[in-house]
């Protein structure tokens, strides 16, 4: 726990909660409840980028539990993403339920991560960086060309999702159901952090010699980090087909990792919160983008033909200062503010 | 069989690039323990460069071949001094994400000057192919092949005997024990950033004289890992082999995979596959320093 001051503990139990204050329980919920709010006052424009919010904090609280958490570098999230989405459209395309879908789309991403996952008994860091890439095209590959099960580069086209009769149509219905799964991923990797295989995963980051010798199993708990984040990332691609209705290859190319990876890094590595902050951060920082470049088309009439370039540029210079100025990512600096004001006046 | 010699000779030019922009990244990695994923967006700035001092600025090739280099010296010392110099001694993950970053801004900046179109070098050589074992072969693939193999000769030389590339050499040894013996670490970083970057121009020269080029040219950043890894993360005679059996393996198994599997585009995935084979197997690659870890 950061020594939050005038904060005692007096149980191991109280030390692990999630909450220590009853005002952040308060603040949290209040929070929640604005957000639910949100589809009644927000337009179409503003929902959908909740929306791709709800899906980027899935992807990205999973991404954070493999490498932020567990300290295995994976740039193969994109299409580990993929494999879900197709696992889970195929699945409703031939009648499946969507929820059972959306498992069957998260066990076969598990199943695919944790296959790329067995290299990393024997690779560490940027072994299984590169290995983890190889898996990011080689996986590429398939969707374009195993065209049976995902169309190819025609596609596939999808309903929207269905559960018990009820339809999940248009931006509005579709917020409650994304930000009910985001939640509850939210509140699973709150929840395995607290436990013994929550620690576990942290000591195999920060050495995995002394995990191993303190009895921690090195295969089995990379193993299962590989597993569970392709799990979740495998819901998160669910979700993500469910919510546009079409799939095509290019959409979990090797941009899409690089994306998730910039959003747990400017979020802050090992950080739920943080992994929220980039997750937001990174689907708001296009939209802005396009509305700035959108406002500025008086004064450079050409620069609307050069948005995505802009927008690349605009990327990694973010990303690199980011890194070179604020390394521990959002997360740090918002715990930075909150202590500010936690003292205000007589700050010391 | 004919087709397949095609091919071979077709891997080996390929393969004389992949070999040029890893000895780049091994360079790097050697000294710095730095992964550049922006080795590919280095070569296309260098293309791009000489492209516009040549085409745009009308500068006979050869000065604005050195000018380029000249520019590229430049670029190498500015991205060690901004990007990575701050980042030193931080965690993996943030090197190689500000490398990403770094390749992103790069190929960000080109695209806004020059556009996203395939653009083509003017002619440099005659094009009359010239015949190799009974087969054509370019003038301009025989340059190409001649410069890389005059250039790995350089660099074994320059890394054998010289002052400074011995420095390098104790550097990627052992950085304290460097130090101690007086040599200038942030020195060599700079120096191993000036030659990646220098030895990526002339790459990305060679493949805009070879093909033209446009703003997907970074892709090329990714083929290096495959070549590296074969040959070993911190070997330079690997980094030349692997990257010369990469080009060949990939042209070969791309026509492999089309005449018996009838699959198209298998050149790109090739490479990969036999990355994770080897990653698999032999970790270290063919020449690289053998870590023995029990995990």
């Amino acid at each position: 726990m950061q020594g939050n001051c005038g904060l005692f503990f007096e149980s191991y139990r109280a030390e692990a909660g999630l909450f220590n204050t009853g005002f952040q329980r308060w603040s949290l919920g209040l929070f929640v409840a604005l957000l639910l709010l949100c589809p009644l006052v927000l337009d179409t424009y503003l929902l959908s980028v909740l929306n791709l919010m709800c899906i980027a904090v899935i992807g990205a609280v999973s991404l954070n539990l493999l490498t932020g958490i567990c300290g295995q570098i994976s740039l193969g999230h994109g299409a580990f993403i993929g494999v879900g989405a197709y696992a889970a459209a195929q699945a409703t395309l031939n009648g499946v339920p969507f929820l059972a879908a959306l498992l069957l789309g998260g066990g076969a991403s598990a199943l695919v991560g944790m296959f790329f996952g067995v290299p990393s008994l024997r690779l560490k860091g940027i072994y299984l960086a590169i290995a983890t890439l190889a898996a990011q095209l080689i996986l590429e590959y398939v969707f374009l060309h195993w065209e049976t099960a995902t169309g190819g580069s025609r596609g596939l086209m999808l309903e929207p999702p269905k559960i018990l009769g009820f339809s999940f149509e248009g931006e509005r219905r579709m917020f409650y159901l994304l930000f009910a799964v985001a939640a509850c991923t939210l509140a699973v990797v709150a929840n395995v952090m607290r436990t013994r295989h929550g620690r576990a995963f942290v000591s195999i980051r920060d050495f995995y010699l002394s995990a191993e010798i303190a009895g921690v199993n090195l295969f089995a708990y990379k193993l299962v980090a590989f597993g569970l984040s392709s799990f979740l990332a495998g819901v998160a691609g669910g979700l993500w087909a469910h919510y546009t209705l079409f799939l095509s290859g290019e959409q979990f190319g090797i941009g899409l990792s690089i994306t998730y990876l910039a959003m747990i890094v400017i979020g802050g590595l090992g950080s739920i919160v943080g992994s929220v902050m980039g997750a937001v951060f990174m689907t708001l920082l296009p939209e802005v983008l396009t509305a700035a470049t959108r406002s500025l088309t008086g004064v450079f009439p050409d620069i609307s033909s050069q948005l995505a370039a802009l927008r690349e540029g605009v990327f990694g210079l973010t990303l690199m200062l980011f890194l070179i100025f604020e390394p521990e990512g959002l997360a740090n600096r918002w715990r930075l503010v909150k202590s500010y004001w936690k003292l205000y006046p007589f700050a010391h | 069989m004919e087709y397949y010699l095609q091919l071979f000779i077709n891997g080996l030019v390929v393969g004389g690039i992949y070999s040029l922009v890893a000895l780049g990244f091994v360079v790097i990695y050697k000294a710095t323990k730095v992964v550049n994923f922006a080795q590919g967006e280095m070569v296309m700035v260098g293309a791009y460069v000489c492209f516009g001092l040549t085409v745009q600025l009308s500068i006979p090739f050869v000065w604005a071949f050195f000018m380029t280099l000249g520019f590229s010296v430049v670029l190498g010392l500015l991205v060690e001094r901004l990007a990575l110099r701050p980042l030193i001694g931080e965690a993996h993950i943030c090197v190689i994400m500000v490398t990403i970053g770094l390749s992103s801004v790069l190929k960000s900046i080109v695209q806004l000057i020059w556009g996203t179109q395939i653009r083509v070098y003017p002619e440099v050589l005659p094009s009359t192919p010239v015949m190799i074992a009974g087969l054509p072969v370019a003038p301009v693939y025989i340059a190409a092949f001649a410069l890389s193999a005059v250039l790995f000769g350089l660099f074994t030389l320059f890394f054998k005997y010289s002052r400074m590339g011995i420095a390098m050499r104790a550097t990627a040894h052992d950085q304290q024990a460097a130090q101690s013996m007086g040599i200038g670490i942030r020195g060599i970083f700079a120096l191993s950033w000036c030659i990646a970057s220098v030895v990526s121009t002339v790459g990305g020269v060679i493949l805009g004289n070879i093909n033209g080029i446009n703003s997907h040219l970074g892709v090329l950043g990714l083929k290096v890992f495959p070549a590296v890894i074969l040959g070993g993360l911190d070997s330079l005679l690997g980094a030349a082999l692997g990257g010369l059996i990469i080009g060949v393996l990939e042209n070969v198994c791309d026509g492999l995979a089309k005449d018996l599997l009838g699959l198209g585009g298998f050149r790109d995935v090739a490479a990969f596959v036999v990355l994770v084979i080897i990653l698999m197997i032999r970790p270290y690659g063919l020449f690289g320093t053998k870590d023995i870890e029990r995990v």
